[in-house]
């Protein structure tokens, strides 16, 4: 059997749908942040695969990928040192306790 | 490769080595010499400021393949930022060198200058890749900045919540770029706008909703807006300021080349309607809530809300005047909300207070203060002769120019809401002199800087609207860009 480009696009598609409701419904930081992660690595997959079946004879999809993991790290490790000012702050890191400011 | 192609990046070449100065003063000159940074930055960044606008740029040059454009369309609007960062830098003067700040008040200069950095490349960008790193660049330290009151709650509760939706909307922004680039192998804007023809269909319409919403978090459109109004309240008010005029400004420049590069010729077929509903929402949504608000960061919060609104008008009319009318109203933009939130800050750092009913009979006890910030509510509500009267008379003008029923019906609405906002603008005038409770807060000096400041975006709103050579050279060198050459 021959894993066409669609054996990809909808287990990337799927990642990316759990990120955006990962996302909306956890309540914890750090499982918010873990959700963020799928979103960006799903957008990876993506552009991987564009380019290996789509448009073989080029390179730009993948030094697109080089260079969102390297963003998507940095992100990460500038949240988890605000989460951790958030925890140092107020021992919490439930998205619900840190509501002080709202409409 | 040809290494003598950085150096067509003059300006953000220079400011490198200002960012450069300022971190190697900040790292290797001895602690009592420290005090002096803010002092050596802000004079740095003037020369820097001076300098751009002397050695202005020509023609239009591309480097890289076409990668990174600057023309002087760009160089610009990188111009009106620098304005509005030299004043933010003047404002902050004190704030920065406060006690809470002392230790890190290099690191505001640097994250500062790094943001301005990533809007440059931002704004020359015309490649989608040197478009994501400098909006990562700008909006990453700026999360940094945002959290930079260590000893205030709020800070870091702002913080999280502008980071954790900022990769949220990049995340969402890269998707729809995957989908332009499987359909168009390649990530060049031009080559995207050629590639893709001009058949629409529905992968297309979901990658510009899913690139449209990425960037509309950073413009803080309706209904993308959630985080700006907990962001504001929370980070410092020198940072509050920054974020809302210079990187709003950038991001709105951004989005106007992006959509007419690389999408132009679905204008009419696919984001037009996408935009209309968006600026009828951010608009009066933005109105809305304003009302509503007590605390004078946040009730800015939803009136800049509006503001983009209005900005987007410019980015709708999709001709040359609507991209000279757009930068236009964001220079004004920079010295209305910038003579706002340079009041606000004064009065924080000197009494501690952000409320609306604390500003009651502030005319009394500060009546300078209380006159700059009436000037700065009439300048963004838009009441003749102040800048933004003619600011927003020469946006709406660039979006009728199109002449279609729908483009009227907009404006239309754009008009009432005009009027709305009135309404709440004249809420702090009126507290601050009809009010019959006793003043609040008592007399005091605020501090040199603070007062130049105050000086140089007063002047600003009352002069910028009278002084038509700066709209005409506005204007002249937009009709002169050829960024509109896709639009169909």
């Amino acid at each position: 059997m021959e894993l066409t480009i669609l054996w990809y696009l909808i287990p990337s598609l799927l990642m990316f749908c759990c990120g955006v409701y990962g996302f909306i419904t956890r309540k914890n930081m750090i499982a918010m942040l873990i959700s963020l992660e799928l979103m960006l690595n799903a957008v990876d997959i993506n552009f991987v695969v564009f380019n290996r079946f789509l448009f073989p004879g080029e390179l730009e999809g993948m030094f697109f990928t080089l260079f969102a993991i390297a963003l998507a790290a940095a992100e990460t490790a500038l949240a988890i040192a605000i989460i951790i000012n958030v925890f140092r702050v107020s021992e919490k890191i439930d998205v619900d306790d840190v509501t002080k400011m709202k409409f | 490769m040809d290494y003598s192609q950085f150096l067509v990046m003059k300006q953000e070449i220079a400011l490198l080595v200002v960012f450069l100065l300022v971190f190697l003063y900040d790292t290797f000159m001895p602690r009592k010499a420290l005090g002096a940074i803010s002092g050596f930055a802000t004079v740095l960044f003037a020369l820097f400021t001076a300098g751009c606008f002397i050695w202005g740029e020509p023609a239009s040059v591309d480097a890289f393949a076409g990668m990174y454009v600057t023309s002087p369309i760009s160089a610009m609007i990188k111009n009106i930022l620098n304005i509005g960062v030299l004043i933010v830098l003047v404002q902050s003067c004190k704030w920065v060198n406060s006690d809470n700040q002392l230790v890190r008040r290099g690191e505001f200069y640097e994250l500062l200058l790094v943001t301005l950095f990533g809007m440059y490349l931002m704004i020359s960008a015309r490649h989608f890749l040197l478009f994501l790193i400098g909006l990562e660049s700008a909006s990453l330290p700026l999360a940094a900045m945002v959290a930079f009151d260590k000893h205030r709650y709020e800070s870091h509760e702002a913080a999280v919540k502008y980071m954790l939706t900022a990769v949220f909307s990049s995340a969402i922004f890269m998707m729809g770029l995957s989908f332009v680039y499987g359909l168009s192998g390649s990530l060049y804007f031009e080559d995207i706008a050629n590639q893709l023809g001009s058949q629409s269909n529905a992968m297309l319409v979901v990658a510009l909703a899913f690139v449209i919403s990425g960037i509309g978090f950073k413009l803080s459109l309706v209904p993308f807006h959630l985080w700006t109004a907990d962001v504001y309240q929370g980070a410092p008010t020198p940072v509050t300021s920054y974020l809302s005029v210079i990187s709003k400004g950038a991001a709105a420049f951004a989005f106007l080349v992006i959509m007419v590069q690389a999408f132009g010729q679905f204008y009419s077929g696919v984001w037009e309607w996408m935009l209309y509903a968006l600026i009828i929402a951010t608009i009066t949504v933005g109105n809305l809530f304003a009302i509503r608000q007590k605390n004078l960061k946040r009730f800015l919060a939803f009136s800049s809300i509006s503001q983009a609104g209005y900005i987007m008008l410019g980015i709708v009319g999709c001709n040359e005047m609507g991209l000279g009318a757009m930068m236009y109203y964001i220079l004004v933009y920079i010295f209305s909300n910038l003579a706002a939130f340079g009041v606000i800050g004064a009065v924080e750092n000197n009494t501690g207070k952000v409320e609306m009913t604390d500003y009651n009979g502030l005319s009394k006890t500060n009546p300078w203060l209380a006159f700059s910030m009436t000037l700065a509510m009439f300048s963004l509500a838009g009441i003749p002769p102040f800048a933004g009267f003619f600011s927003k008379f020469f946006i709406f003008t660039s979006a009728i120019n199109q002449g279609s029923v729908a483009i009227y019906i907009l404006v239309l609405i754009a008009l009432i809401n005009t009027i709305v906002s009135l309404y709440y603008y004249l809420l702090v005038v009126k507290a601050m002199y009809i009010s019959p409770e006793e003043p609040v807060i008592a007399r005091f000096r605020s501090a040199c800087t603070e007062r130049v400041g105050l000086w140089v975006t007063v002047l600003g709103i009352m002069l910028i609207g009278i002084a038509s050579c700066i709209y005409n050279d506005i204007l002249t060198t937009a009709s002169l860009s050829d960024l509109f050459a896709f639009v169909k």
